[in-house]
């Protein structure tokens, strides 16, 4: 990690300080052949804050998720992520980088040779040395969080499709990543499904501190994301509230058209863009 | 008509730089950390004992059908009683080692790129990448130490079971005496024989392997995709391991004949 500091405080205890940048996209560039992907990308997602890219299909919004995590890599421009610059790590590199993400691909990606269990403990398994015994707690823990305990040793095949989208977010958070990043993750789902998806996102990001990069083209759920928020009841209980206006703030939308971004704020000044393009994409 | 040639010609360069990357990559992990143990006993146990019962079925019925054979041509001559000599030195050198290579390429080479290309287009691969997992070391890595290791071993017993599948048509259907056989079998041999059907499905196992999952890793184009990788792995695995027995008998005999 960078070793640097400021005012006596290290870049890590910067980074981890609520509010601080945790992604970072300077004029970022792709393409795919003759195929422009993104043309000039910039923004930040602070740390505890929701970033929200909306866009058409093929406008490059799971191409910057790929970006973030290092499974592409830019043509130019520069990406900071947890204060690495990843856009000049190779792979081994980008591994501890990594440790510090957690992605939900579209369809959820589950291994399908693997139970509930082995996927959602996937990484505490193969990849760290937490002993086994704590490995199955936190397994159990994060899928009662989802409230998916009793599916423990299905198969993903016997699962819905609601259910393989939240056993992909328990995966991605049972190693405690500071940040999230949700490629679609409620496409094809049912308005009762899709939301029980949105609120596990927003208690995620109210609860456990996460920062969320969240892709989508369903309106219906960037809008709940953005303008919900989780509080933990005097009975202990968690509940999803519409959020405060403080906390609408901290979720941002990104409008992505033509490999730029064409809009960059929050829900209410969305809602209130007179820009044609956006008119349209909001109707 | 140039410009499609030249396409053609650099996309086959690509798919040789990608290939030889592979096999870099994968040499690489094989000596260093982190080496997913369970993964590779899990191929050892699908590579190696799950094709035995095909590596033994066409390693009988090999030896059976080259006896009959050989048994007609070698009446010509009068020479009927060395009919073990000709099936253990066809067998051990040529037969053995290039058969049990066809069988696991059809067997193991579909079912890898198979399984490989079906975890790329539903973004396995990126989900184990994303979760800090090298999917050379973990899926790559194993596969090619089993098939490595396993293809010479069955290849032992195919050899054996051929030459015991000989034996039952020689003993039955030419009355060839079975000490006359089993003597026949070890005089024809020389230990040259013997590395050479040793050596070959080391090169072979590497090469049906290492195909089959650079084919599988390169998939694209969902489950159709997933259907011409599996075919591409076994019609590209078999060529080479035609292409490559040639060599490598070219290379033995040099070298130790």
């Amino acid at each position: 990690m960078v070793e640097a500091s400021t005012d006596g405080l290290t870049a890590e205890q910067i980074l981890s300080e609520a509010g601080a940048p945790v992604i970072v996209f300077d004029q970022v560039q792709l393409a795919f052949d003759e195929q422009v992907v993104l043309k000039n990308i910039s923004f930040t997602l602070l740390g505890g804050h929701t970033k929200i890219i909306l866009g058409a299909s093929g406008s490059g919004k799971s191409t910057i998720l790929k970006i973030v995590t290092g499974l592409l890599h830019a043509d130019a421009g520069v990406v900071w992520v947890n204060g690495e610059r990843v856009d000049r790590l190779n792979e081994h590199e980008m591994m501890a980088v990594r440790a510090d993400l957690g992605m939900i691909f579209q369809e959820g990606a589950l291994f399908d040779s693997l139970t509930v269990r082995e996927n959602v403990g996937y990484k505490l398994y193969e990849e760290s040395d937490m002993p086994i015994e704590d490995a199955h707690r936190r397994v159990e823990e994060v899928l009662g969080f989802i409230g998916l305990g009793e599916y423990i040793d299905r198969m993903p095949s016997e699962l819905s499709g609601g259910q393989r989208r939240r056993v992909a977010i328990a995966r991605a958070m049972a190693f405690k990543p500071r940040i999230l990043l949700y490629d679609e993750a409620t496409t094809g789902l049912d308005p009762i499904t899709a939301t029980t998806v949105d609120e596990e996102i927003v208690k995620l990001r109210d609860l456990e501190r996460v920062s969320s990069l969240v892709v989508t083209h369903q309106l219906r759920d960037a809008f709940y994301i953005a303008t919900h928020m989780a509080v933990r009841g005097g009975d202990g209980k968690v509940k999803v509230v519409p959020a405060t206006r403080e906390k609408e703030r901290q979720a941002e939308f990104i409008m992505l058209r033509d490999g730029l971004i064409c809009f960059e704020g929050d829900a209410d000044a969305l809602r209130q863009s007179t820009d044609p393009y956006l008119r349209t994409f909001l109707s | 008509m140039l410009p499609f040639i030249g396409s053609r010609l650099k996309q086959a360069a690509l798919e040789v730089q990608e290939y030889v990357r592979l096999d870099l990559a994968t040499f690489y992990a094989l000596f260093t950390r982190p080496r997913y143990t369970h993964d590779i006993v899990e191929q050892f146990d699908v590579i190696g004992v799950g094709s035995l019962t095909v590596v033994l079925l066409t390693g009988l019925f090999t030896g059976a059908a080259l006896t009959s054979q050989s048994g007609v041509t070698l009446d010509q001559f009068g020479a009927r009683p060395v009919v073990g000599r000709l099936v253990s030195a066809s067998m051990i050198k040529e037969l053995g080692p290039v058969l049990t290579a066809l069988m696991l390429t059809g067997r193991i080479g579909s079912g890898i790129a198979a399984e490989l290309g079906s975890m790329v287009v539903t973004d396995q691969i990126f989900a184990l990448r994303a979760l800090g997992t090298d999917p050379i070391r973990k899926l790559v890595v194993p596969r090619v130490l089993a098939g490595i290791l396993m293809a010479p071993v069955l290849t032992v017993i195919s050899d054996f079971v051929g030459i015991f599948g000989g034996w039952i048509v020689a003993r039955f259907q030419l009355q060839v005496a079975s000490g006359v056989y089993w003597s026949s079998v070890t005089q024809g041999l020389y230990m040259q024989d013997v590395w050479m059907g040793l050596i070959k499905p080391f090169v072979l196992g590497f090469a049906i392997v290492t195909i089959a999952c650079h084919v599988g890793l390169r998939t694209s184009g969902g489950t159709q995709g997933v259907g011409r990788a599996t075919t591409v792995a076994v019609v590209a695995g078999s060529v080479a391991v035609i292409a490559a027995d040639f060599f490598v008998t070219q290379v033995i005999l040099a070298v130790l004949y």
